[in-house]
């Protein structure tokens, strides 16, 4: 089947598929190690058990989905490099050390502390524990500071100059750090992370409440998760309308290709469905709401607002992929502020855990946020095409001179072995989370003699 | 001393400290099958589970100090070495997931012990590979790799991963003496004994061979009067040799992997003196490969606060987890 693509085809699909693998498991671990630290703050602070059963419930979820998402990270950075060689030499000066610090003062943070994270219990005392969950959590959200800054410098860059062998170099580090469209992307990833777990976490609630509604640590999870929900998901679409105005002012090509806009006009319209026909510049099968793009984008009805026609075609991003990611991005958005005002509402009516068909939706939501996580990204990966850096470096000359072999090869070997090792890993993750949350026990740490390690051999009889 | 040089310094640091710290995780994978009873391979894997993630993550830094410093040394390694790359971070896919994998499942046990061994195997063999080939030579045209595909492949390289296999498993060995007791502790002592043995073995014929065959490692290690302090590298290679054995077989727990430390710590010296100044041997200088003054300074004022809080907290957690690992604990959880 390989015969109809080239090594530059492989090499982006590869790209797209490493990394659409890997940005399930940090989306997951930064939402699911800030939960950690809040259970355990709150077991500390009010020392009612169900939050201890809780964190004691989780980490063993967040060891796991943390053990995927360091392998298949590794992978992201060395990828760079074997298959990006051109972009690695000409855009390394500036990525390179955002990057660098990512390691410094994220991984090593995360690595060194989850060690007395998962095993260290009985080892350092409870306060001392704390810290160290806290440091993890710290851990991941430092590390998207800067695997963000670094990609939204490559959407947005700012704050370089080309030095004399065609490298971006650094003129001003703070502007190239916090580069226009920075802020933004973060606030945007860091709330998809926090509800992406808040969905899943409501929807292990859900599970073991349909089963039984008296289950008092499912209660507290539903509970904690539709609060997260019925807060973040709206501050998210407020979030997500910046990141658009911002996008519409650096990437415009990005934001006609969002809205399928071919055409620039006044009064524009908002496509809520329809088929982009990249050949005819049209779209398919319209439904259209007059004036709603202009109103939505310039926040006036008679504004003007840019179509691809005002780019070069060799310019344009494929309309389709991030016309139809970004209506799935926006249609999860809804579902999410939907079901966190259902649950504000059932709450007011002290019927929280009672309401069959809303717990029913929640369980349905629970994978929802990777899809949005997903969907999200390919809004803006795929939307920055054909550019690796904006406006500056095309992908198609960003990449290794190795022949398309190579490249098919470990495309195939990454597929195969992703499917499998983390296809096991959700198997267990699930077989996890369909585990009775009010049957997790407290060990008396205090009994335990300090032994290294060992306390979570055969934590799983199966 | 310029920026380059001391990018260069640390980087050889970060890669050491991979080396020292996640040579003995792989090497307890490497000695799993002569440890053939599940309670042994409990505690073997549990002496490493709370430490690996962070030794693994001196891999990552390497990787990303390289690119970040260095760009176009790592623009050209990686195509260059992109097999064994490619190799090596599918074994390191297989080696982390099992150590949380294998405590989640007992049918499906020894599927994991499997993906254990046999990533770790593949992920020690292709650094081996990786590091002869960089002896080898990598042949570059501009800016580019212009080798070929499967340059990397010769018996030199396959050599030179064996050897590293050996070295690891010589390190896990004698993390295993200082880390268990009794019976798992005796046949750790035996593995110990032969791996070094074995490795001596590789690094004589490795440090003879090279010479013979390429001038420039000959020049820099035979000049007279220039290389005379080089030769304090075999001399203390000897001795931390004879040092390991005695100490093993004076059953002394802790020394043993100090030892092997020392060895691999002059081993390493070794290939640094044989390459420098040369990031990509033959073609590309560690000045040449720089990247901008700018980039270089402002990764280190960064890096000369955060190494050592990172070393700090390292330290701490292995302080944490020191003594030894108790068979028994296990069961009562």
């Amino acid at each position: 089947m390989f015969e109809y693509f080239d090594a530059l085809f492989l090499a982006r699909f590869q790209f797209a598929f490493t990394i659409a693998f890997h940005i399930i498991f940090p989306s997951f671990t930064i939402g699911v190690a800030s939960f950690l630290a809040v259970l355990e703050g709150l077991y500390l602070k009010t020392r009612n058990p169900v939050y201890q059963q809780l964190f004691r419930y989780w980490v063993k979820i967040f060891a796991v989905a943390f053990g995927m998402g360091v392998v298949s990270g590794i992978v992201m950075g060395y990828q760079i490099g074997t298959n990006w060689s051109v972009f690695s030499d000409k855009a390394g000066p500036v990525i390179g050390p955002l990057m660098g610090y990512e390691v410094l003062t994220a991984f090593f943070l995360e690595a060194g502390f989850l060690g007395i994270m998962l095993f260290g219990m009985n080892k350092v005392g409870e306060k001392l524990h704390f810290f160290a969950t806290l440091m993890v959590a710290v851990g991941t959200a430092i590390s998207a500071f800067w695997i963000l800054s670094a990609n939204s410098w490559m959407q947005t860059p700012a704050g370089y100059i080309m030095n004399d062998v065609g490298q971006f170099a650094a003129k001003d580090w703070f502007e190239v750090v916090f580069n226009p469209s920075f802020p933004y992307r973060l606030a945007h990833m860091l709330l998809a992370a926090y509800l992406t777990v808040a969905f899943v976490v409501g929807a292990v609630g859900a599970w073991h409440l349909l089963k039984d509604k008296t289950n008092a640590a499912a209660r507290k999870m539903f509970s904690m998760a539709m609060w997260m929900a019925l807060i973040v998901a709206p501050l998210q679409v407020l979030v997500g309308d910046f990141h658009g105005l911002n996008t519409q002012e650096h990437q415009p090509a990005k934001v006609a290709a969002m809205e399928g806009h071919f055409h620039t006009e006044a009064r524009a319209p908002l496509y809520l469905f329809g088929m982009p026909n990249q050949e005819t510049a049209e779209v398919d099968y319209a439904l259209k709401v007059p004036g709603l793009a202009s109103i939505i984008l310039k926040h006036d009805i008679d504004a003007e607002v840019t179509g691809l026609d005002q780019f070069p075609r060799e310019d344009w991003p494929p309309v389709a992929t991030v016309f139809w990611a970004f209506r799935i991005m926006v249609g999860v958005g809804i579902l999410m502020v939907l079901a966190g005002l259902w649950s504000g509402f059932q709450r007011l009516r002290g019927k929280l855990y009672d309401n069959k068909t809303l717990l029913r939706f929640s369980l349905f939501m629970g994978p929802m946020g990777f899809v949005a996580v997903i969907a999200g990204w390919i809004v803006t990966e795929v939307g920055r095409q054909p550019w690796v850096v904006y406006g500056l470096l095309r992908t198609a000359d960003a990449a290794s001179p190795i022949d398309k072999a190579g490249v098919a090869g470990s495309l195939i070997a990454f597929i195969v072995v992703y499917f499998l090792v983390f296809g096991a890993g959700t198997f267990y993750i699930l077989r996890k989370m369909a585990g009775n949350p009010e049957q997790v026990t407290i060990p008396d740490y205090a009994k335990h003699k300090p032994t290294m390690a060992a306390e979570r051999i055969y934590d799983e009889e199966v | 001393m310029d920026y380059a040089l001391i990018w260069a310094i640390l980087i050889s640091v970060a890669v050491f400290a991979y080396v020292a710290l996640d040579g003995f995780d792989l090497g307890i994978a490497l000695l799993f099958p002569w440890f053939k009873k599940e309670e042994d391979r409990d505690v073997m894997m549990n002496t490493v589970a709370p430490v690996w993630d962070g030794n693994e993550t001196w891999l990552v830094l390497g990787g990303g100090g390289l690119l970040a410093v260095f760009p176009l040394a790592y623009s050209v390694l990686m195509p260059a070495l992109y097999m064994p790359v490619i190799a090596m971070l599918l074994g390191l896919i297989f080696r982390g997931v099992a150590f949380e994998y294998r405590f989640k499942t007992k049918r499906a046990k020894g599927i994991w012990d499997l993906s254990f061994i046999t990533g770790s195997l593949i992920a020690a063999m292709s650094q081996g590979i990786m590091l002869g080939a960089m002896l080898q030579g990598i042949q570059v045209t501009g800016r580019e790799y212009s080798g070929g595909w499967f340059d990397w492949l010769t018996p030199f390289t396959l050599f030179c991963g064996m050897a590293v296999v050996i070295g690891y498993m010589m390190l896990g060995a004698t993390w295993l003496v200082m880390k268990t007791r009794g019976d798992l502790q005796r046949q750790s002592y035996r593995a110990g004994w032969y791996t070094t043995i074995l490795l001596v073995a590789c690094i004589a014929f490795v440090s003879l061979y090279l010479p013979y065959v390429d001038m420039f490692i000959a020049e820099r290690w035979f000049t007279y009067p220039a290389s005379v302090g080089l030769w304090a590298l075999p001399i203390l290679l000897a001795v931390m040799t004879i040092g390991l054995l005695r100490s093993l077989h004076r059953k002394q727990e802790g020394r043993p992997y100090l030892w092997g430390l020392g060895m691999f710590l002059l081993a390493y010296t070794g290939f640094a003196v044989s390459i420098f100044p040369y990031l990509v041997p033959r073609s590309i200088t560690l000045w040449e490969a720089a990247a901008p003054d700018n980039s270089l300074k402002f990764l280190l004022v960064g890096a000369m606060f955060l190494l050592p809080t990172i070393f700090a907290y390292t330290g701490y957690t292995y302080w944490v987890f020191r003594g030894k690992v108790d068979p028994d604990s296990g069961y009562h959880d």
